[in-house]
């Protein structure tokens, strides 16, 4: 059967530069963020899904990327485009900065729900975590806001007609969880190697439309996501103050030793 | 009913309660009077426990159905809440979920991961290091109820002042309505690992923590040593785990245990982005490496330029050689 297949991706800060925080919030250039690495699983797992189907099945199928953030995530869609997704949504809202958990949450769920309006929808997938905050909780008030079985962590999924039934390892237990589609599937670094995109889907990528909603577009009222229906503030965001400097000692033959002395003397041991 | 009580969910009362179990008691007391609550029902030694950390209310979630699915969990555990101030609980991969979805039930606010927790103006706030550890947020939830994962080692246990009597209700979830908190998922299956040698302590909690890279060329003895001569936990590397040297469960980083000891030594390991996000709150941080111009140096307390294979034998048995 053919397959229409939502994936939440967000864009992050990169992990690997340098990042900065104003009045509460995370400020980033274009160049500085991408997509978040471990939304590369999820749409790589779409993409399988689909070339496990016949062709005239997968000329009927849709893989939907959804990202609800700043202009710059756009950039977000333009790489999920290259590892396969055919069509991208950006949420984009003025109200929507400042957003929590919550607020993120009830602008993707509106956001699946009118993708779910055009015709229905067998999966929504969604990442493990998002690198910077490393919160792993939208995904399951997604599932919540949408009323949908919550299938999180996967490191395998199957799907069998119109069951799920995933693979996870949490918490120092191994889980074999299973529940109707369509259900919302966060999948983690595990359940798949994410391909190199070809030439080909790099270029396609750089021009193929996005679709852009706002707030008004979704139904959402703005007093609920954002700064206004925020249930947390950030108070203060600092780098974290220098360590000081690191003491250095190149061994010679009494390396451990010297380990050792640092312990006793920070009281460690 | 103003909302007054500092609610715990306790990780596991079968036996004498944990340290980060503790950990959490002492926070909570701080922010008000204390209800323990457990998906068990606490065992006497828990009880004995709960007494000396002056809990007097203990409640037994006593659900018909499976509490390790997240709907239920939190199904069972919104009522308990209605007048409490604060739900904190163990920053473990499904408490996160758990408290997501009682955030959703309640619209309370969420803070994931804090390790420290006070107040700010009357409201509850949670200190958390996010972006690999470079950034240190402080945030007050601004909802009438705020739920919590709190980190191990947020604080050290504490016994009360005044030590109370325990009473234990039970609080049930009938098995229409843990059917309906299912959602439609079903938990076919549920294995928990064998922690082998289990004389060390848990990773997530340990105070101690001794990890080992692909600088140990697939040998960790060195490092089972140095951990043992410490009573530390083993941790490890993703390219490690990846190497089939030691088990998934060893692995410290983004995609791993996230970790917050008192100590952490890391040894052969270069201290790669996705590595530190799992370490870097760590309180002092160790490391053995042969190469000067390590990144995980950069980050370090201490560090030793060397080779592992020397250096942790002879650190382990200098600690043995002390407390012989
Ligand atoms: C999406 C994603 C998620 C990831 N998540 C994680 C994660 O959760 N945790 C994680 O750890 N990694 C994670 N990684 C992998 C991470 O990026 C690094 O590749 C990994 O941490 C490197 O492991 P290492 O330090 O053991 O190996 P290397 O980077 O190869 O470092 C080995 C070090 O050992 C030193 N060495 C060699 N021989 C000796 C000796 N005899 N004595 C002393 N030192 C010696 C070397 O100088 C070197 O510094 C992730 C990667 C991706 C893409
Ligand atoms: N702003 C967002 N837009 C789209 N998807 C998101 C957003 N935030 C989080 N997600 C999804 O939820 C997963 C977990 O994110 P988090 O709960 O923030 O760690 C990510 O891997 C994404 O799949």
């Amino acid at each position: 059967m053919a397959r229409r297949i939502v994936v939440v991706v967000k864009h992050v800060p990169n992990i690997h530069s340098a990042r900065a925080f104003a009045d509460g919030r995370t400020v980033r250039g274009a160049e500085d963020g991408s997509l978040n690495e471990l939304d590369e699983h999820p749409v790589e797992e779409a993409v399988r899904i689909l070339e496990g189907l016949d062709e005239a099945e997968r000329a009927e199928s849709e893989i939907v990327v959804i990202t609800v953030g700043p202009a710059e995530a756009v950039d977000a869609l333009r790489r999920a485009f290259q590892l396969g997704a055919t069509t991208a949504i950006h949420v984009n809202d003025e109200a929507l900065a400042g957003s929590d958990y919550a607020g993120t949450a009830k602008a993707l769920a509106a956001a699946v729900r009118k993708v779910a309006a055009d015709g229905p929808i067998d999966l929504v997938l969604a990442g493990m975590a998002a690198l910077d905050g490393l919160g792993s909780v939208v995904p399951a008030l997604l599932a919540a806001e949408l009323g949908l079985p919550q299938l999180t962590n996967a490191g395998k999924l199957e799907l069998d007609g119109a069951t799920a039934r995933v693979e996870r390892v949490v918490d120092g237990a191994t889980e074999v969880l299973e529940a109707p589609l369509p259900a919302v599937v966060s999948v983690n670094d595990h359940i798949n190697r994410p391909r190199f995109p070809n030439f080909k889907l790099i270029m396609a990528a750089r021009t193929k439309p996005v679709t852009t909603w706002t707030l008004a577009d979704l139904g959402v009222d703005a007093a609920e996501v954002g700064e206004a229906g925020a249930r947390t503030r950030v108070l203060s965001a600092e780098p974290r103050p220098e360590r000081a400097p690191v003491e250095i000692h190149v061994d010679a033959g009494a390396g451990g030793e010297a380990l050792v002395e640092f312990l006793v003397r920070r009281g460690l041991v | 009913m103003t909302r007054h009580i500092s609610v715990v969910l306790l990780d596991d009362v079968t036996g004498a309660l944990r340290g980060p179990d503790l950990e959490l008691l002492t926070v909570a007391r701080t922010l008000g009077p204390v209800r323990a609550v457990a998906f068990e029902a606490p065992s006497a030694d828990a009880l004995a426990a709960l007494g000396t950390y002056g809990v007097a209310d203990v409640v037994h979630l006593d659900v018909d159905g499976e509490p390790h699915l997240t709907g239920v969990a939190a199904a069972a555990l919104a009522p308990v809440l209605t007048d409490a101030r604060v739900l904190l609980a163990r920053a473990t991969f499904a408490n996160k979920e758990v408290l997501a979805r009682l955030a959703h039930l309640t619209g309370a606010g969420l803070l994931i991961d804090a390790a420290r927790v006070g107040e700010h103006d009357g409201l509850v706030a949670g200190w958390k290091r996010v972006f690999a550890g470079s950034w240190d947020v402080d945030s007050v939830v601004t909802t009438e109820l705020a739920l919590l994962t709190v980190r191990p080692n947020a604080v050290r246990p504490v016994p009360a002042d005044a030590p109370a009597d325990p009473v234990v209700r039970a609080v049930a979830l009938d098995a229409a309505a843990a059917e309906a908190a299912a959602g439609g998922v079903r938990l076919v299956s549920r294995t928990l690992h064998e922690t082998s040698g289990s004389a060390r302590p848990p990773l997530a909690e340990a105070s101690v923590v001794v990890a080992g890279g692909r600088g140990t060329l697939g040998d960790f003895g060195p490092v089972e040593d140095l951990a043992d001569a410490l009573g530390a936990a083993i941790g490890a590397t993703r390219d490690a785990v990846d190497e089939g040297w030691i088990d998934h469960d060893a692995q410290v980083g983004q995609t791993g245990v996230t970790i917050t000891p008192h100590l952490y030594i890391g040894a052969g390991i270069s201290g790669a982005p996705h590595h530190r996000g799992g370490m870097q709150a760590s309180e002092v941080i160790v490391a053995v490496n042969s190469d000067p111009e390590c990144p995980i140096f950069e980050i370090c307390d201490f560090a030793v330029v060397g080779d592992l294979a020397t250096v942790l034998p002879q650190a382990a048995a200098a600690l043995r050689a002390r407390t012989a």
